[in-house]
C-alpha cells in the first residue's frame, strides 16, 4: 500500500496571511484505500493545508501533485471537477430546498431533448431516482421522501446527506471537516459507520476532528499537524491517544522514526 | 414508503421495517400541523386562498355588477403595472435582497422611450430597446453594487431610487408628453394599451403580457437549474457558493432581469395612461413589495413563489375595486392592505416554525 504512488501528496507548501504563516514548508501524503486524519491544535493550520489541497486557498510555494501529477487549484470548483468532494463544517445546503434539490446543487441534470435543450427544463424524476439510490446504497433512505427539505431533518440526517452527497461525486478523495463534531453520541456513530463504509467503496478520506476517539477508532494514519507544518505521521496501533495530544500540543517530541 | 398489497405475504418485512421508518414519521401531526404542513409545501395557496374569499365576499355583496367579466377584466387592467414590478420585486426578494428603485427605473425607461421617439425623431421601436437597455443597465448596475461591492441591497437601491428620479425629471425637464401626440406620431409605444374584448371582458396586451410573464418567471424558478439557484443564494448564499452555485452571476442575473421587466413595465405603463409622465408611477416600489409580502414571499429570501405575486397584486385589486363600488372611503383600503401585510407575514412565520 505505501509503495504505489499516493493520491494526493503536498511537498513544501507554505501560505502566508502578511506577517502570519499559515502553512510553514509543510507536507501532506493521502494513500489510496485509507482514511487519513489531521489533528493539530487550534490555529495549528490543519485547515489551511487542508484547503490548499482542495482549491478554497493558493499556497504561495510549494507543489501539490495528485495522482502523482502536479495540479494548481484556483477555486474548490476546480477540485470539485477532478472529483474531489468536501463536507464542510457548515455542511453547505440550503435548509428550505429538498435533499434532491441539495444533493445536485450546481450540478443539475438537465431533460434529454427539446425539453432540456431549448427549454433547460430539470430532469426531477432522474436526480431523485439517483439521489434516492445513493442514500439507500449508505443505508439512509429512513427519511421519508427524498422531497424533504433539509430543515426537516434532524442533524444527523444531514451530515448524512451531506456525506451521501460527496460520496455519490466523488471519485478521488473526501475531506470531512469536524463531521461528527454537532452530533450526539448516537449519531456520531452512525456518522462514524458511514465513514467507513464509504472507504470500503474505494474512496479515500481525509478527516479532521478534534475527537481524539473519533479519529483513533476510524483513522489509518494520522497526520499531527503543529505550527503550520506536519510533524508527524502515526498510525493508532503504535501511539496512545495521550501521546497524539502531548505530540499535537508540544509537550512531547516525536520519535525519530515517526518524524515526517 | 410504499402500501403492501397483501397484508399477511409482507408481514414480516413490514415489522422489520417499521423501527426505521417509525424515526422520522411524525404521528403526532394534528389538523393544524397538517394544514401547516400544506402551507409549507405549497406556499402560494394562503394568497389564493384569500383572494377567492375575496372575490366570493364581493361577489355576494355587490351581485353581478362586481362579478362581472368586465369588472373581472377591469381589476386585471388596474393591476397589470403593479403586477408586472412585482414580478422582478420577486425576483429580488426570492434573493434575500429588496428593491426600493424599481418604480424609478420604470419610469424612467418610460421617459426613454417617450423622448428619445420625440426629442430625436428616433423610430419608436428602438426608442423602446434604449429604454429597455436602459433599465437593464440599471438594474446591472444595482446588481454589481450588492454582489461585487457587497452594499446592502436596501441601500444600494434607496440611493438608486433617489438617483434615477432625479434623473428622470433632470433628462426630461418635467414635461409630459400628452397621449394625443403619441396617438398620432408614435402609436407603438402605447402598444400595450392595445385592448379586446372576448365576450364582455375586455384584455389588454399589457394584461396579456403580466400573465405570460408570471407563468414563464413560475416555470424557470421551478424547474431550471438558474430558478434553483436563485432560491439556494436567497435561502443561504455560502452555502450554494460552496455547492458550486455562481452566486455573483445568479445575483447579476437577476438584477438585470429585474430592471428589464421594470423597463418592460415603463412600457406597459405608457399603454396604460396613454402619455409619457416623469411623475407617474410614484408608489410601484410600495405596491410592488406589498403584493410580494401579501402573497406570501418571504422577506429573508428564498422561500415562496412568484404566483403569490400574482395573487398578491390582485387582492389589492379586488379590495380597491370592491371597495369603490360599495362606495367606501378610500382609506378603508389602505387600512385593510395594511392589516393584511401584517396577516401575510405572521402567516409567514408560522408556516416556517415548521422546520423547528
Amino acid at each position: 500500500m505505501s509503495d504505489s504512488v499516493p493520491i494526493v501528496e503536498g511537498r513544501g507548501i507554505v501560505k502566508r496571511y502578511g506577517h502570519v504563516t499559515a502553512i510553514d514548508h509543510s507536507d501532506f501524503e493521502l494513500r489510496n484505500d485509507e482514511i487519513l486524519a489531521v489533528i493539530g491544535d487550534n490555529g495549528a493550520g490543519k485547515s489551511s493545508i487542508v484547503k490548499a489541497i482542495c482549491g478554497a486557498t493558493i499556497p504561495d510555494e510549494g507543489e501539490i501533485l495528485i495522482d502523482g501529477k502536479p495540479v494548481n487549484f484556483t477555486s474548490p470548483t476546480e477540485a470539485r471537477d477532478m472529483g474531489i468532494e468536501i463536507v464542510y463544517q457548515t455542511l453547505a445546503m440550503s435548509p428550505a430546498m429538498s435533499i434532491a434539490d441539495n444533493m445536485f446543487m450546481g450540478r443539475e441534470i438537465r431533460k434529454p431533448g427539446f425539453m432540456g435543450k431549448f427549454l433547460r427544463q430539470l430532469d426531477r424524476s432522474a436526480m431523485e431516482k439517483f439521489a434516492r439510490e445513493k442514500l439507500t446504497e449508505l443505508g439512509l433512505m429512513t427519511v421519508q421522501s427524498i422531497n424533504q427539505t433539509i430543515e426537516t431533518l434532524s442533524g444527523g440526517q444531514r451530515q448524512g446527506v451531506a456525506v451521501a452527497r460527496a460520496a455519490a461525486f466523488a471519485t478521488k478523495f473526501i475531506i470531512m471537516d469536524e463531521p461528527t463534531a454537532a452530533l450526539g453520541v448516537k449519531e456520531s456513530r452512525r456518522v462514524l459507520e458511514l465513514i467507513q463504509d464509504v472507504k470500503s467503496r474505494g474512496i479515500p478520506i481525509v478527516l479532521i476532528s478534534h475527537n481524539m476517539p473519533h479519529v483513533f477508532e476510524v483513522a489509518d494514519r494520522i497526520h499531527i499537524h503543529r505550527l503550520g507544518k506536519r510533524l508527524c505521521t502515526v498510525r493508532p496501533e503504535d501511539c496512545s491517544m495521550s501521546d497524539a495530544v502531548a505530540l499535537m500540543t508540544g509537550a512531547m517530541d516525536p520519535p525519530g522514526n515517526l518524524a515526517a | 414508503m410504499s402500501q403492501t398489497k397483501d397484508g399477511t405475504e409482507n408481514y414480516e418485512s413490514a415489522a422489520s421495517r417499521s423501527d426505521s421508518v417509525a424515526e422520522f414519521d411524525d404521528h403526532r401531526r394534528g389538523f393544524l400541523g397538517q394544514v401547516q404542513h400544506t402551507l409549507h409545501a405549497n406556499p402560494s395557496l394562503v394568497p389564493l386562498i384569500v383572494l377567492i374569499a375575496a372575490i366570493i365576499v364581493f361577489g355576494l355583496l355587490l351581485g353581478s355588477k362586481f362579478f362581472s367579466p368586465f369588472a373581472m377584466t377591469l381589476i386585471l387592467q388596474q393591476v397589470q403595472i403593479v403586477g408586472i414590478v412585482a414580478a422582478a420585486q420577486s425576483l429580488i426578494i426570492l434573493t434575500a435582497g429588496i428593491d426600493l428603485s424599481v418604480g424609478a427605473i420604470m419610469v424612467f425607461s418610460s421617459v426613454i422611450m417617450g423622448q428619445f421617439t420625440f426629442r430625436y425623431g428616433i423610430p419608436a421601436p428602438i426608442a423602446v430597446a434604449c429604454g429597455l437597455a436602459v433599465g437593464t443597465m440599471i438594474g446591472a448596475l444595482n446588481g454589481w453594487l450588492v454582489s461585487r461591492v457587497k452594499l446592502p441591497p436596501f441601500i444600494v437601491t434607496l440611493g438608486m431610487w433617489q438617483i434615477v428620479l432625479a434623473t428622470n425629471f433632470l433628462y426630461s425637464a418635467n414635461e409630459t408628453i400628452r397621449s394625443q401626440e403619441i396617438e398620432a406620431n408614435a402609436p407603438f409605444l402605447q402598444f400595450f394599451g392595445t385592448k379586446f374584448n372576448i365576450g364582455g371582458a375586455v384584455f389588454t396586451v399589457g394584461v396579456i403580457f403580466m400573465l405570460i410573464l408570471v407563468l414563464v418567471l413560475a416555470y424557470a424558478l421551478r424547474h431550471t437549474a438558474w430558478g434553483r439557484h436563485v432560491y439556494a443564494v436567497g435561502d443561504d448564499p455560502e452555502a450554494a457558493g460552496l455547492s458550486g452555485v455562481n452566486v455573483h452571476r445568479t445575483l447579476m442575473s437577476v438584477y438585470m432581469l429585474s430592471g428589464l421587466i421594470c423597463a418592460f413595465a415603463g412600457w406597459a405603463l405608457i399603454g396604460r395612461i396613454g402619455s409619457v409622465s416623469p411623475t407617474s408611477g410614484q408608489l410601484a416600489n410600495i405596491e410592488s413589495i406589498t403584493a410580494v409580502v401579501i402573497g406570501g414571499i418571504s422577506l429573508f429570501g428564498g422561500r415562496g413563489s412568484i404566483l403569490g405575486s400574482l395573487f398578491g397584486a390582485l387582492i389589492v385589486g379586488v379590495f380597491t375595486l370592491g371597495l369603490r363600488l360599495l362606495g367606501a372611503d378610500a382609506q378603508w383600503t389602505f387600512l385593510l392592505i395594511g392589516l393584511l401585510i401584517i396577516a401575510a407575514v405572521a402567516a409567514d412565520q408560522w408556516i416556517r416554525k415548521v422546520s423547528a
